[in-house]
């Protein structure tokens, strides 16, 4: 289709297309992308909605009487884990249960300070599992310098869970004169993001499928509160923070953008990607833009702090690859862009459910 | 990886287009066949480099968009049947029956999963002896040699609970069945280099004779792409209609004859229903009689099941290049991407779900 008077920014690249009108759950429901947000809009919004919900970050700040908070805000979020397998190259559900909340905490720039932990575990689990999880997670939580305060565990019968389901909730506070969200987003902010993408999701595709490559892919699961605080440091007016979590990057910034009513413009040379995620990627037809990541952040930086706040990502261990991916533009407000390495362009769409392997 | 990012290079890739540039003088149309070619051109923007001269026509090679209706309700009857486990590739779940997918089959309780080969169902069949298993046996010939061996391997083991629902389909009829259908675009068409990877180039000949019309074998990365486009170009510009092979590292004249002995043997043509383009002549393959208590169309009673295609839906005439997706009277109304009538609009590869998508309305 060259039609050149209108480029093609065309590309719902997850090739055939859904039935999003579903009487059931299913498991795209859990995807992150186009069908979660559709339960997210037309179940739980109008059954909870209020102003601090209707925000939809990753963890939400609450306004407190000043003496209760020391002058910051309390920043609140929770997280259910339900990764199979337990444990994966790189980390286990209990690391995946500390920094996952610790991290939702963080892209609020909260410091993260305390955790809930309820446990859901199936009957005929292994005690010696359960251990190695729990320790795991300790030993996540002691290197997040989080404390686990209350707790839960319910047992259900064989077949009716996954070994270990676990949620964890988490407060932190925000420092004041820290305002991180969409609407501080602002045009030809760029957008800068800490390291490799895809590590995630494809170590555990790469164990749970069996699929063996030259190199081990580890998970990049990590507590990323120390690098947001060093970028703080470096520029306490940076915009926006996410970690993009499930659904990859095509997520995060799709929604940054539907949320700010910005146009983002990403450039596909930019992006980090290592080589045996992008050697598996390529295999399996997957887009590392959608495949999640655990230990990542994309950061929207006003354009005069660039130099600093990427000096500090590369100066912190969690942030050692960080680049800039993109920027903040006028056109196409609620859409992202990609500026192909030959010169092209396409959209890039927000991912409906799970990503599926293409045949073709 | 650096295997391919010498195919992806974008000063190669800019010099390319410009050659293309400088010999073309008047419009041609272009088709790929394959939906990984379509694919790789939008993904990297490859026909925002061509001069307005080429236009590429996307063809109706995603095997997953124009497996037929019928087919799907199949795979969905199967799936609800107590005791089977149906196994198909990924991108075959979300595709809409007539009223479901089969990720609403599993969600209500079906046994559907997802396999990165043919042969892991077979072993699945095997671990798990009371239960029916069922391969969804779509694709090109690329797919076929796989899912042949899985036949084989199954009849070697004496496996009684292993069978595939097959829908192959075959690309020197579908390209036959365009260049015959009038009001034909097509000046042109770049040959699926996986397709050929198995079936060699023999098979093209004859056809680019008879239709005058050149084919040139063609990859999937960027400069493969290019390079088959500006062959195709100096092709039509001198008048000529070769077959030329512009994917040699992989593709050779006579292809894969192992591959082609064993699908020879454990398939046979039958004429094949096109979702969006109807009924092609001796485009398909089904189980060989040999075989067929590995057809799960033989093990499973669906003969009541009959699905019709939508009457509003022109995708046939997109493929064919006569009709701009804009301008079919569902488009958008009756036909959009989360209710699609056609092919084109299943896959989001195809023309019509491309147009969509970019507000083109």
């Amino acid at each position: 289709m060259a039609d050149h008077s209108a480029p093609p920014d065309c590309s719902q690249f997850t090739c055939p297309a859904p039935l999003r009108d579903r009487p059931r759950i299913v498991l795209g429901h859990g995807g992150g992308g186009a069908l979660s947000q559709d339960l997210i809009e037309h179940v739980f919004l109008p059954a909870f909605g209020n102003p601090v919900l209707d925000r939809l970050g990753d963890s939400s700040v609450l306004e407190l009487a000043p003496h209760l908070a020391g002058g910051g805000r309390l920043a609140f979020t929770t997280d259910s884990y339900v990764v199979r397998p337990l444990v994966f190259p790189g980390g286990s559900i209990g690391d995946l249960a500390v920094h996952g909340t610790v991290n939702d905490l963080a892209m609020s720039g909260a410091r993260p300070l305390y955790l809930s932990a309820g446990f859901i575990l199936e009957e005929g689990l292994a005690i010696a599992d359960l251990v190695g999880i729990v320790t795991r997670m300790a030993a996540a939580a002691r290197t997040a310098g989080v404390t686990i305060v209350t707790g839960d565990t319910k047992v259900v019968e064989r077949g009716h869970g996954d070994g270990v389901y676990i949620n964890t909730a988490g407060i932190g506070v925000v420092p004041p004169g820290i305002e991180l969200g969409p609407k501080q987003v602002k045009l030809d902010d760029r957008i800068l993001v800490s390291g490799t993408l895809g590590d995630h999701g494809m170590a555990i595709m790469s164990v749970r499928e069996g699929l063996e490559f030259e190199a081990a892919i580890t998970s990049d699961t990590a507590p990323l509160h120390g690098l947001v605080a060093a970028m703080l440091a470096a520029c306490p007016t940076i915009h926006l923070l996410r970690d993009p979590t499930r659904g990859g990057i095509a997520t995060s910034l799709n929604e940054i953008a539907a949320l700010a009513r910005v146009g983002i413009e990403i450039d596909e040379t930019a992006i980090p990607v290592s080589p045996v995620v992008a050697s598996a990627c390529e295999i399996l037809g997957l887009d590392p833009l959608q495949v999640a990541n655990e230990g990542k952040l994309l950061a929207f930086v006003p354009a005069a702090a660039v130099a600093e706040v990427l000096a500090a990502m590369r100066a912190h261990e969690h942030g050692r690859r960080a680049t800039i991916l993109g920027r903040v533009v006028a056109d196409h407000p609620g859409r992202v862009a990609l500026r192909t390495a030959l010169g092209g362009s396409r959209v890039i769409p927000m991912p409906l459910g799970e990503q599926l392997p293409r045949i073709c | 990886m650096k295997h391919l990012a010498e195919y992806r290079d974008a000063d190669t890739a800019r010099r390319l287009a410009a050659e293309i540039g400088r010999i073309v003088t008047r419009p041609w149309a272009i088709m790929e066949v394959c939906g990984g070619q379509t694919h790789s051109i939008i993904r990297n923007g490859i026909d925002q480099l061509l001069p307005p001269e080429v236009e590429l026509i996307h063809g109706p090679g995603c095997p997953v968009c124009v497996t037929p209706l019928v087919t799907i309700d199949r795979a969905l009857a199967i799936a609800r049947h107590p005791g089977t486990i149906l196994c198909s590739f990924g991108d075959m779940l979300r595709v809409p029956g007539s009223r479901e997918d089969l990720f609403a089959v599993k969600a209500a309780g079906g046994d559907v999963r997802v396999v990165y080969s043919p042969l892991d169902a077979v072993k699945l069949a095997r671990s798990q002896p009371d239960r029916e298993v069922v391969f969804l046996a779509i694709g090109f010939e690329t797919t076929a040699p796989a899912n042949a061996m899985a036949v084989k391997l199954a009849a070697r083991e004496g496996l009684t609970n292993f069978s595939l629902l097959v829908s192959h389909v075959l690309v020197p009829p579908a390209i036959q069945a365009i260049m015959r259908s009038p009001g034909n675009r097509v000046n042109a068409f770049l040959a699926a280099g996986h397709v050929c990877s198995v079936m060699g180039t023999w098979q093209y000949p004859p056809i680019a004779m008879e239709f005058r019309v050149p084919i040139v074998v063609t990859g999937f990365e960027p400069l493969d792409l290019l390079e088959g486009i500006r062959r195709t170009v100096v092709q039509l510009e001198a008048g000529q209609h070769e077959v030329e092979n512009a994917y040699p590292r992989v593709v050779s004249e006579r292809g894969n004859e192992a591959a082609q002995q064993v699908i020879t043997e454990v398939f046979t043509p039958v004429n094949r229903a096109w979702r969006g383009i109807g009924v092609i002549p001796d485009s398909g393959w089904r189980l060989a009689d040999a075989y067929a208590a590995y057809d799960a169309e033989r093990r499973f009673d669906l003969g009541g099941i009959t699905a019709e295609e939508s009457p509003l839906c022109k995708s046939g005439e997109v493929l064919k290049g006569t009709l701009k997706p804009n301008q079919c009277p569902a488009f958008g109304k009756e036909c959009t991407p989360r209710t699609p009538l056609g092919a084109t609009m299943v896959s989001s590869e195809g023309a019509c779900a491309a147009y969509y998508n970019a507000g083109r309305r």
